[in-house]
């Protein structure tokens, strides 16, 4: 548990080694407040929730989470760090982990910077309080299964360009998977079993369970279970393509 | 019982043999000098002993423990320096190497008595709050030294300890490695031959992933053309050095394999 507290400290440090979390930070402050007023019509609507701000997560997550989890391993393999990293008397899925769990303490930072948002419609009217906390949590999952993603895509590149693609690309089946579009394309010829394993892999449907409310067990274990996957497949990853 | 063990390592990338049926040992108190032209093989093998890469077959040891079957506890035992002397461009050298003796288990008391120690010894005073991104190559490669050294290790394995250094601090660099010696076992690689008669008690050879020759710097010496020409050696002159001779005597051989 020292050595994984360590790497996270580390990695934490990683984030803001440059002014590239401060741009992050405030580039999605302003593109999700900015949607919320704009796009979803948050005054117009005249309900006091923050469902205009939430319908927007899988779309900017899918840019934005590529865009934290790409220097985790490309950068080290280009550097060569890696090879001392991976020679210290520390197992590789911790490293995996730690730097998973920065990543992914950097979004949930990115997130409580929007509470101001929540403020303000508690200030206009009587949200449910309820629905918004399980909103932000599963916002939260939602965007720790984007960066497991991306983390994979990672390990794949000495490159953060070529990681930032990959991993927007994967995000994108996983966002795309539950839109009609994509279903009757594969209804046309597959069995309904797997149209229904399609639909079930989307994030969109899953998010979505959750900020109406309902809590959902399903869609907690979904995201879980992809996140442990991404990372066991990581793990994977890295001792495969450590040296290239 | 040798600190530093390997047994038939092969490693293969493709259909290229990286290296090919290496097999030597290390014991406390020698150096062994790794020798051989780029893409001989020696930081293939190096990274095999560290544990980094899995050889295609056979085993290395470090104290005893396989470095793949029980990589934690042989790595423990390991000081490292990989090709190049890579480190955290976005850390200072300070943070670098506090992070590294907290990876390594010491505690914070224990890393500030050794890293004060290792800042004397290895100099870098001057440097030490410095971002290491924007160190000079010599102090790069001095940081990589360090923290190698910061537990203490049995082993160390050291690849091209002196590449990008000049003359006053190769000469540095290998006072420091002769003073290590006696307690520890260390591999160098290095293609600089001098470096082999300055500080190795032992030379290994290697061109193409195979090894050549496992002697002593005498015994190489003696191998020389120049040697068989002559009772004694010719005097040295500035460019060619004898070793140099033996070098591509032996290498030259093996190049249309």
């Amino acid at each position: 548990m020292r050595m994984l507290s360590l790497i996270f400290r580390r990695e934490w440090m990683a984030c803001f080694a440059t002014p590239l979390a401060a741009v992050f930070l405030l580039v999605f402050l302003i593109l999700s407040s900015g949607m919320t007023f704009f796009l979803a019509n948050f005054f117009e609507r005249g309900q006091a929730d923050l469902s205009g701000f939430f319908i927007w997560h899988p779309w900017l997550f899918l840019i934005l989470m590529p865009a934290i989890a790409m220097r985790l391993w490309a950068e080290d393999r280009r550097t060569g760090v890696i090879e001392l990293l991976l020679t210290l008397p520390v197992p590789t899925w911790q490293w995996v982990v730690g730097k998973w769990l920065a990543a992914w303490a950097f979004a949930g930072l990115a997130l409580l910077l929007t509470t101001p948002l929540w403020v303000t419609v508690n200030w206009l009217g009587t949200p449910d309080n309820g629905v918004i906390l399980a909103s932000y949590l599963g916002s939260w999952l939602m965007a720790g299964a984007f960066l497991a993603l991306a983390s994979c895509m990672s390990a794949l590149t000495k490159s953060q360009v070529l990681a930032f693609i990959g991993a927007t690309a994967v995000g994108f089946i996983f966002v795309m998977a539950g839109f009609d579009l994509v279903l009757s394309a594969v209804r046309s010829w597959a069995p309904a079993v797997v149209t229904d394993a399609i639909s079930s892999m989307s994030f969109i449907q899953h998010f979505q369970r959750i900020t109406e409310g309902v809590f959902e067990v399903p869609a907690l274990i979904f995201f879980f279970t992809l996140i442990g996957l991404s990372l066991w497949l990581n793990v994977l990853i890295v001792d495969l393509k450590k040296a290239d | 019982m040798a600190l530093v063990e390997t047994r038939s390592l092969v490693k293969r990338f493709g259909d290229f043999t990286a290296v090919d049926n290496i097999s030597f040992s290390v014991n406390r108190g020698e150096v062994v000098g790794f020798l051989g032209p780029n893409g001989a093989g020696k930081s293939t093998t190096m990274k095999i002993i560290s544990g980094f890469l899995e050889p295609t077959s056979g085993q290395a040891f470090i104290a005893g423990h396989d470095s793949h079957k029980d990589a934690i506890a042989a790595r423990r035992h390991l000081g490292y320096l990989p090709e190049g002397a890579p480190a955290y461009p976005d850390m200072s050298v300070a943070q670098f190497l506090n992070f590294i003796a907290a990876m390594r288990g010491l505690t914070r008391a224990q890393a500030n008595d050794r890293l004060a120690e290792l800042v004397e010894r290895i100099e870098l005073k001057e440097v030490w709050d410095r971002r290491i991104e924007a160190l000079s190559k010599g102090f790069k490669r001095r940081v990589g030294i360090a923290q190698a050294l910061v537990h203490d290790p049995d082993v160390l394995i050291l690849d091209e300890p002196t590449d990008g250094l000049d003359p006053n601090q190769k000469y540095e660099m290998r006072e420091l490695i002769l003073a290590l010696a006696p307690s520890k076992a260390i591999v160098v690689s290095t293609h600089i031959l001098e470096e082999v008669e300055a500080i190795c008690s032992r030379a290994l050879i290697v061109a193409r992933g195979r090894m050549l020759i496992d002697a002593t710097p005498a015994e190489l010496m003696a191998m020389s053309p120049e040697a068989e020409a002559h009772s004694a050696p010719k005097h040295e002159t500035a460019h060619h050095s004898p070793l140099d001779a033996v070098f591509r005597h032996i290498t030259r051989d093996h190049r249309d394999h």
